[in-house]
């Protein structure tokens, strides 16, 4: 596997395989030495343009058990906040020979770019409104042990239907996990107002609704998207009050929703919003599940990309080095599936 | 995983028919054989299965370690815990190979203070053991840790021993010991086959020293 840019690049055969390899990875929380030595003299970058807390802190800790040297740098505090661009940041960190760079952005594609300027593997840890792979990969690894624990013996993920629902317009983790829950064979049905369902979701392959109470009762899963304010130049509806009779997960939509159906939310909540505290706080919530999660399905995606041999020709500080424009233009062809 | 695998580019397994025509050493009998002495020799050293946890390395080994208990609680009457061990996280080669596919660890209790025997298909480097034994200090701290395989094949790469030895053959480094088992391969047999090339081993010698416990 060369590279964690979109949820969409995963087989069903890669993602099968990464959940599986986070279900080993989960066992080394419960271990006296929270520690393999897999990615012993690895180097991990966590290069964050955008605040983070579960992300960050997951990667670093998922690093860290793998052995490997761990670096956080932020945009604040950083020659970032000193005008430096995308680019040099990126090349500088590259020069001093990190086999990894996990990038959040606030650019749409920014991981995609910083892959054409360096050899480093590249884990998109969410980039704009686009995608946030490693979160569609922990949420798919909280509700297959959810539907596994529900209702043993039975196929994972065909048949079932997930509700993503509120903010898809700007969110990523909706369209990464559109696209792993496709890849894994569930049915995804996308409940937002008119206003915040992305323009073009008709090419989606995805059912849409805008009624939240029609959709409930029939859901195996529900995932309540953050309402983010900070994306938001105002209008996408008149008051949060009206959002929350109208999308949020409330004490008495609670009731609608199937005794063995999974709560789920990507972090941070906007309680009394998106969610009701009844709801975040119900046995049916997995969204603590989820942040557990989050390290061991990190743990499993920097042992497929880093655990093995380099694919790129060895040769230190050579890697740092930006490539030519010739090389640019003609990309190495893709070695995924030589793994 | 057995140490073979470690001399052996990824892709072959052990179980992959030969090409050539491969030499019977062992058969369903002999193993089964080989299985039971073995079974007495563990529970003679630890003077019965007080304390005993059998830890099988996956593939092969896991198989080994069930076997061992079913013919050791038949002696003892008692059932003895068997757990399985991956070591591909510990490996010394991770970055010579494609990324390796983990296999599932499972220990059915603490190892703190139990007596551990270490259960593998094939003997070869040592380098198996080696990242066993890491991967095991990882997870508690055994009173003691023996090492019990089907087969030492010799050419040792590091010091290390095994307690107990199915059967001692002595090999070519660039032969290939193959141990197929009914629960995994579906047929239990022992079998060599010539390499491809000759394969220079860490001390230059081609056979290796007899070692105690030779059938």
């Amino acid at each position: 596997m060369r590279h964690l840019l979109s949820a969409g690049d995963l087989s069903l055969a890669e993602t099968t395989g990464i959940l599986d390899l986070a279900e080993q990875m989960s066992l080394v929380q419960a271990r006296p030495v929270k520690k393999l030595p897999a990615l012993r003299g690895r180097t991990v970058v966590n290069l964050f343009f955008e605040d983070s807390t579960r992300t960050r802190s997951s990667f670093e800790i998922a690093g860290k058990w793998l052995s490997a040297d761990v670096i956080n740098i932020s945009a604040k505090g950083s020659s970032v906040s000193k005008g430096e661009s995308l680019r040099d940041t990126v090349l500088t960190v590259a020069a001093m020979g990190v086999d990894a760079l996990v990038i959040r952005h606030h650019a749409s594609g920014a991981p995609w770019q910083v892959t054409q300027w360096i050899d480093a593997q590249v884990l998109n840890a969410g980039d704009g409104t686009h995608e946030h792979p490693t979160q569609a990969l922990l949420d798919a690894f909280t509700l297959r042990r959810h539907f596994r624990r529900t209702a043993p013996g039975q196929i994972d993920f065909a048949g079932r239907t997930v509700a993503v629902v509120g903010d898809v317009t700007h969110s990523r983790v909706a369209r990464s996990n559109v696209l792993l829950l496709q890849t894994l064979g569930a049915r995804v049905v996308l409940v937002a107002p008119p206003t915040l369902m992305p323009s073009g979701v008709d090419s989606w392959p995805v059912e849409t609704s805008h009624d939240l109470d029609a959709v409930l009762p029939e859901v195996d899963a529900v995932m309540m998207l953050r309402v983010q304010r900070e994306r938001m130049s105002g209008g996408y509806f008149p008051t949060p009050r009206e959002y929350t009779v109208g999308y949020g997960l409330t004490r008495t939509r609670l009731g609608l929703l199937r005794p063995d159906a999974a709560i789920c939310h990507p972090g941070p909540m906007n309680r009394g919003l998106e969610i009701s505290a009844d709801a975040a706080d119900s046995g049916r919530s997995r969204i603590l599940d989820q942040v557990a999660a989050g390290v061991s399905v990190r743990m499993a995606v920097l042992y497929q990309l880093l655990g093995g041999e380099d694919d790129t020709p060895a040769g230190g500080s050579a890697d740092a080095r930006p490539r030519t424009e010739g090389r640019r233009e003609a990309p190495a062809p893709d070695p995924r599936g030589q793994r | 995983m057995s140490d073979a695998d470690q001399r052996r580019p990824r892709g072959e397994s052990p179980a992959e028919p030969a090409t050539r025509p491969a030499r019977l050493v062992l058969d369903s009998d002999q193993i089964q054989r080989a299985c039971a002495r073995m079974a007495h020799q563990i529970l003679e050293a630890n003077r019965g299965a007080a304390g005993l946890v059998l830890v099988g390395i996956p593939t092969r080994g896991v198989a080994l370690a069930d076997r061992l208990a079913r013919a050791m609680s038949e002696v003892e009457g008692v059932d003895i815990p068997v757990g399985a061990l991956d070591i591909t996280l510990y490996r010394d080669d991770l970055r010579r190979h494609p990324t390796r596919t983990v296999g599932r660890t499972h220990l059915p209790l603490s190892v703190d203070n139990a007596v551990v025997v270490l259960v593998d298909d094939v003997l070869y480097s040592g380098r198996t053991v080696r990242a066993a034994l890491d991967a095991l200090g990882d997870l508690g701290r055994p009173r003691a840790v023996r090492l019990a395989v089907l087969v030492d094949r010799g050419h040792r790469e590091l010091p290390i021993r095994a307690d107990h030895v199915g059967k001692n053959i002595p090999t070519r480094a660039n032969e290939r010991v193959s141990v197929r088992l009914a629960e995994v391969d579906g047929v239990n047999e022992i079998t060599i086959s010539p390499g491809d090339d000759p394969v220079p081993t860490a001390d230059g010698l081609e056979l290796p020293d007899p070692v105690d416990g030779a059938l």
